[in-house]
């Protein structure tokens, strides 16, 4: 993805102070790399793992999933989760996947 | 976010309770979550956090603990009655587990892998008469009070 490409890609929609997707059903697989790009991040097959997974999760409950989630329900553990997402994978996961700040402890 | 990077907690867990052994494990893992570097230093009974053998053993005192209430409130003179301890740690277990937080064991291992370093106390160590080999394997070193003192430089320390 060239950079004027990205950044028309990410000036289509809206962002929060804190670079969170205001409305989740924004999002799509362009937004995510786009987003990925902004962050310092390539996406590899393993990111797509978990991408897929939040996104799955917030649709069936309309938040997204803790890590601990994550990490139980596919075969991305907590090392890799950290690896993938480094500097703290909570934040930087969901906001690649396009959903909001998360909120939960765990 | 540069200041995040380089934020840094410092957990001192000296309590071996059930109780007390949720607090800095929790706390551990937001920070390691959002970014922050963790060390835990388990010293005295919160050593017990750290040894195989006690590790999913630890129990919720119900003789002498002011934290009863948010399950029930147990009066001293009942919580002496055979069995009462083991009846509330069932029931915080039970609690923690439908917030879908970990067992101590896995949560322990489950912060070790997010990144932060585990420590015990030498001296705890030595008074208890524990060896490495007792403690959890994956545990990053025995330290004393002053080594503790280099790993926590610039870092927000908190006594648990």
């Amino acid at each position: 993805m060239t950079e004027e490409l990205r950044d028309a890609v990410l000036e289509q929609v809206e962002f929060d102070e804190e670079g969170f997707l205001t409305n989740p059903d924004d999002w799509n697989r362009d937004l995510a790399k786009a987003i990925a790009e902004r962050e310092g991040l390539e996406l590899t097959d393993r990111h797509w793992v978990v991408i897929e997974f939040n996104r799955t999760s917030f649709a069936e409950n309309g938040e997204a999933p803790t890590l601990r989630r994550i990490t139980k329900s596919t075969d991305v553990n907590t090392k890799e989760l950290y690896a993938l997402f480094p500097g703290g994978p909570a934040k930087l996961a969901a906001k690649v996947s396009g959903l909001g700040k998360p909120t939960g402890c765990i | 976010m540069v200041e995040q990077e380089n934020r840094k907690l410092a957990l001192i867990c000296s309590k071996g309770s059930l109780d007390m052994a949720y607090p800095p494990l929790i706390l551990a893992n937001a920070a390691r979550m959002t970014g922050i570097d963790v060390d835990l230093f388990f010293t005295f009974w919160g050593l017990d956090i750290i040894t195989k053998r006690k590790i999913n053993r630890l129990n919720v005192a119900t003789v002498g603990n002011p934290n009863m209430h948010p399950w029930f409130h147990i009066p001293t003179w009942l919580g002496s009655i055979p069995g009462m301890s083991a009846m509330a740690t069932a029931m915080m277990k039970k609690e923690i587990d439908k917030l879908d937080f970990p067992p101590v064991d896995e949560f322990l291992e489950m912060v070790h892998d997010a990144g932060a370093r585990i420590f015990a106390c030498k001296m705890s160590m030595d008074m208890m008469k524990l060896t490495e080999e007792d403690m959890v394997p994956y545990a990053d070193g025995i330290i004393g009070a002053m080594e503790f003192m280099d790993y926590s430089e610039n870092a927000q320390v908190l006594f648990v």
